[in-house]
């Protein structure tokens, strides 16, 4: 599904992607964890065609294809998702008229018939319920004035609606409560399947007892530093990551 | 004379897809104004003698004004003996039916996308609808008889209703009101005309569809709209144009008036054709609408949605005369490549309590130019005034530039009046943002740009909401990459 091969890019002048090597496969979850500043919000920024990061050497392919090779919304309609850290406010477009559009556009890039305003309705209305999402907030204004919480929960029901093949959640988990954990979670778990990936970035082993991770993966300044299975984010939680990053240094 | 060719379909004229000329015949006053051409123009629509005074009035007026400078636009100097100031389509003066109208006509404006026949119906809008400068076909007269309601063209007004004409023509915008205006008043050609008698709720929207066809023509519409006490009426008018190489005039006047607690809507789509990429050709649009709230509780709502035009000069106002009377302006004005827009509004506070409300969207794109102009008065004796103003700005790019000039002349400290503005840009984020949910660049633009201005949006009635929404993406195709 994704082959990274090491990878270097530079943000504002300062490599801060330093020959990261990742794969994932299809049906697989990963996670990864890591220090702040460490990079993985900058690797996911990337792969989604954020402006402003400068590739320097390395390759990334998403199924068998150069993925820097094609367009912001192209790697979207191929699959690709990105549920933001800090999700964008969209003031005056609805929830409901955001997540229309995005899905149309995808449908029609790929070729397929768009969908009409009632059978969205009732699509949405049912995944929506499944995150617990309100119609009110259906209709405000995406992000604008939501909590930290309901942010996570829209990008959620955005990754549930667009059926993503590979999906990059970066720290989808901060700032939610534990009830809203669980349904982010479950949500999460719904979406997985023999034909889809995940890369799930967290700080906190929580989330992983409820999205129970094939890998997990430390990035530190720049680098993939240690794999492991889901042992390893246990082990992280009392050791913390300043061994590993201190042996990986040397 | 002039026949023209039918040189593009719809399709083919790409950007502006109204750009499109049809083939018919028309009858032309030779070019040039003078007292002979005012007679002349009197003398096509067998007017009364009073109508041609009225207008010679008017003519010899404006020979002794100056064209108005202050605007923000700048265009080359008009030669007013340059244009032809009648055009008809031949053959098509006295018309009954539908099927009276010449079939190419009808064609064009399926093209324009308004169906001119039952379809209207089955929307609720009756149309009137203007080709250079003659009322072709008002539809569903007869429903609206009914009820009292009459919505004619301007020139059978004339002629069938000179009473109600001759009480409210100019008395809005009077004859010498501005340069513009008053050489409107010399020289109109139609328009439309209504009138909602007391305590009737007019059964369906009005609609007038303007279009300039023919070259070196200028128009020069004339609409006035009466709501009795009581009465309600909703009216759009929607506007297009060929695309040419050469500079286009249209001067129209509207004028409004409202008894006590009567209510009049007037929404406008203007996509006047704005010239091309290099801001050749287009539409000189120097319009003036005022609607004067004479009643107690009455109410005038503009809402305008501008995207066309090369200059456009307008600034849709409102007298509040009655108590509690109550002025709305909602305003979109989109400018892309070399467009200059002028616009806003004026609230004039006279009686007392009166409150107005006015919105006004900006976007400018390319390398255009957009200035809000707005002028909130407030009368001595006017207690309790209430204004609320908000302007937003929205550039998109780095050589586009937005004004915003409100003026406030408030004579009473009663008044409170509050005043909002902003400016912005679309952000890097925002964009990612939609095109990492699969949104093309220019989808997501458009997207933006119809969430910037949804305030505005709301207002219209619901089937031009979409239609207006389509309009503001097209308006801003190429505006970014
Ligand atoms: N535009 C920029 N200019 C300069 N430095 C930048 C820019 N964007 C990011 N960085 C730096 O890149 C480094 C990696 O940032 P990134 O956001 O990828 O970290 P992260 O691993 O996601 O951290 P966190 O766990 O705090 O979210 C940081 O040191 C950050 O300051
Ligand atoms: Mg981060």
């Amino acid at each position: 599904m994704l082959e990274i091969k090491d990878l270097h890019v530079e943000v504002g002048g300062k490599e801060i992607l330093k020959g990261l090597s990742l794969t994932v496969n299809a049906g697989e979850v990963h996670a990864i964890m890591g220090p702040n500043g460490a990079g993985k919000s900058t690797l996911a920024y990337f792969m989604a065609g954020r402006e402003g990061y400068k590739h320097i050497s390395g390759s990334v392919t998403y199924k068998g294809q150069n993925l820097l090779d094609m367009a912001i919304e192209e790697r979207a309609s191929a699959g690709v998702f990105l549920a933001f850290q800090y999700p964008i406010e969209i003031p005056g477009v609805t929830t409901m008229t955001f997540l229309k559009t995005a899905v149309n556009a995808q449908r029609k890039a790929r070729g397929e018939e768009e969908l009409d305003a009632v059978r969205f309705l009732k699509l949405v209305r049912v995944k929506a319920k499944a995150l617990n999402i309100s119609d009110d907030m259906l209709r405000r204004p995406l992000n604008v004035g939501f909590s930290g919480g309901e942010k996570k929960r829209a990008e959620t029901l955005q990754m549930s609606l667009l059926e993503p093949a590979l999906a990059v959640l970066d720290e989808t988990d901060s700032g939610l409560d534990i009830d809203a954990l669980k349904i982010v979670a479950e949500g999460v778990n719904a979406l997985r399947s023999p034909d889809r990936a995940m890369i799930v970035i967290t700080h906190y082993q929580r989330l992983l007892d409820y999205i129970v991770p094939d890998k997990v993966h430390v990035l530190s300044n720049g680098r993939v530093v240690r794999s492991g299975g889901k042992e390893l984010a246990m082990e992280l939680e009392e050791t913390g990551y300043g061994e590993i990053s201190a042996s990986a240094a040397q | 004379m002039a026949v023209q060719e039918t040189v593009e379909t719809v399709e083919e004229t790409g950007k502006y897809k109204y750009g499109f000329t049809t083939d018919i015949e028309s009858e032309l006053a030779p070019k040039g104004l003078s007292e002979d051409i005012v007679r002349f123009i009197s003398a096509k629509k067998d007017e009364p003698e009073w109508m041609l005074e009225w207008r010679l009035d008017a003519y010899r007026r404006w020979l002794t004004m100056e064209e108005p400078t202050w605007a923000m636009v700048d265009y080359p100097k008009i030669d007013f003996q340059d244009l032809h100031y009648y055009a008809a389509p031949k053959e098509m003066e006295k018309l009954n039916s539908l099927d009276e109208v010449d079939p190419k006509l009808l064609e064009t404006y399926e093209k324009l996308g308004i169906p001119l026949n039952e379809q209207m119906l089955l929307a609720g809008v009756a149309v009137d609808a203007v080709f250079d400068s003659v009322s072709v076909v008002t539809t569903f007269k007869e429903k609206l008889a009914e009820v009292g309601v009459i919505f004619c063209p301007f020139s059978e007004a004339v002629r069938e209703h000179p009473e109600l004409v001759k009480k409210y023509l100019g008395s809005v915008v009077p004859k010498s009101d501005n340069y513009y205006a008053t050489l409107n008043s010399a020289v109109f050609s139609d328009g439309s005309f209504v009138y909602i008698p007391k305590g009737v709720r007019c059964p369906m929207e009005l609609s007038t569809y303007f279009r300039i066809n023919e070259a070196n023509t200028g128009q020069f519409e004339r609409t006035l709209i009466i709501a009795e006490e009581g009465s309600y009426v909703s009216y759009l008018e929607g506007c297009t144009a060929p695309q040419r190489d050469e500079n286009q005039l249209h001067a129209a006047v509207v004028e409004l008036v409202t008894m006590d607690d009567a209510e009049i809507k007037y929404s406008t789509v203007q996509n006047w054709y704005p010239g091309d990429e290099d801001g050749k050709g287009g539409i000189y649009n120097f319009v003036t609408k005022r609607g004067d709230c004479r009643g107690a509780r009455s109410k005038i709502s503009w809402t305008q949605v501008e995207t066309g035009s090369a200059i456009t000069w307008k600034y849709p106002s409102c007298i509040l005369r009655g108590e509690g009377s109550v002025g709305e302006f909602y305003s979109i004005a989109i400018s892309n490549n070399y467009q200059q827009v002028d616009s806003g509004t004026k609230m004039i506070h006279l009686g007392k309590n009166t409150s107005s409300r006015i919105i006004s969207k900006g976007i400018s794109a390319g390398r255009s130019t957009s200035t809000y102009r707005g002028l909130v008065s407030v009368h001595r004796k006017a207690d309790g005034v209430r204004n609320f103003t908000q302007c937003d700005s929205l550039l998109i790019g780095d050589q586009c530039a937005a004004h915003t000039v409100p003026y406030i002349e408030s004579n009473n400290p009663t008044a409170i009046m509050e005043h909002e503005a902003t400016t912005s840009k679309i952000s890097e984020d925002q964009l990612f943002y939609c095109r990492q949910r699969g949104l093309g660049e220019e989808d997501a633009v458009a997207l933006l740009v119809n969430g910037f201005c949804r305030d505005v949006l709301q207002q219209l009635p619901m089937e031009f909401a979409v239609e207006a929404q389509k309009l503001v993406a097209i308006s801003l195709e190429g505006s970014v990459g």
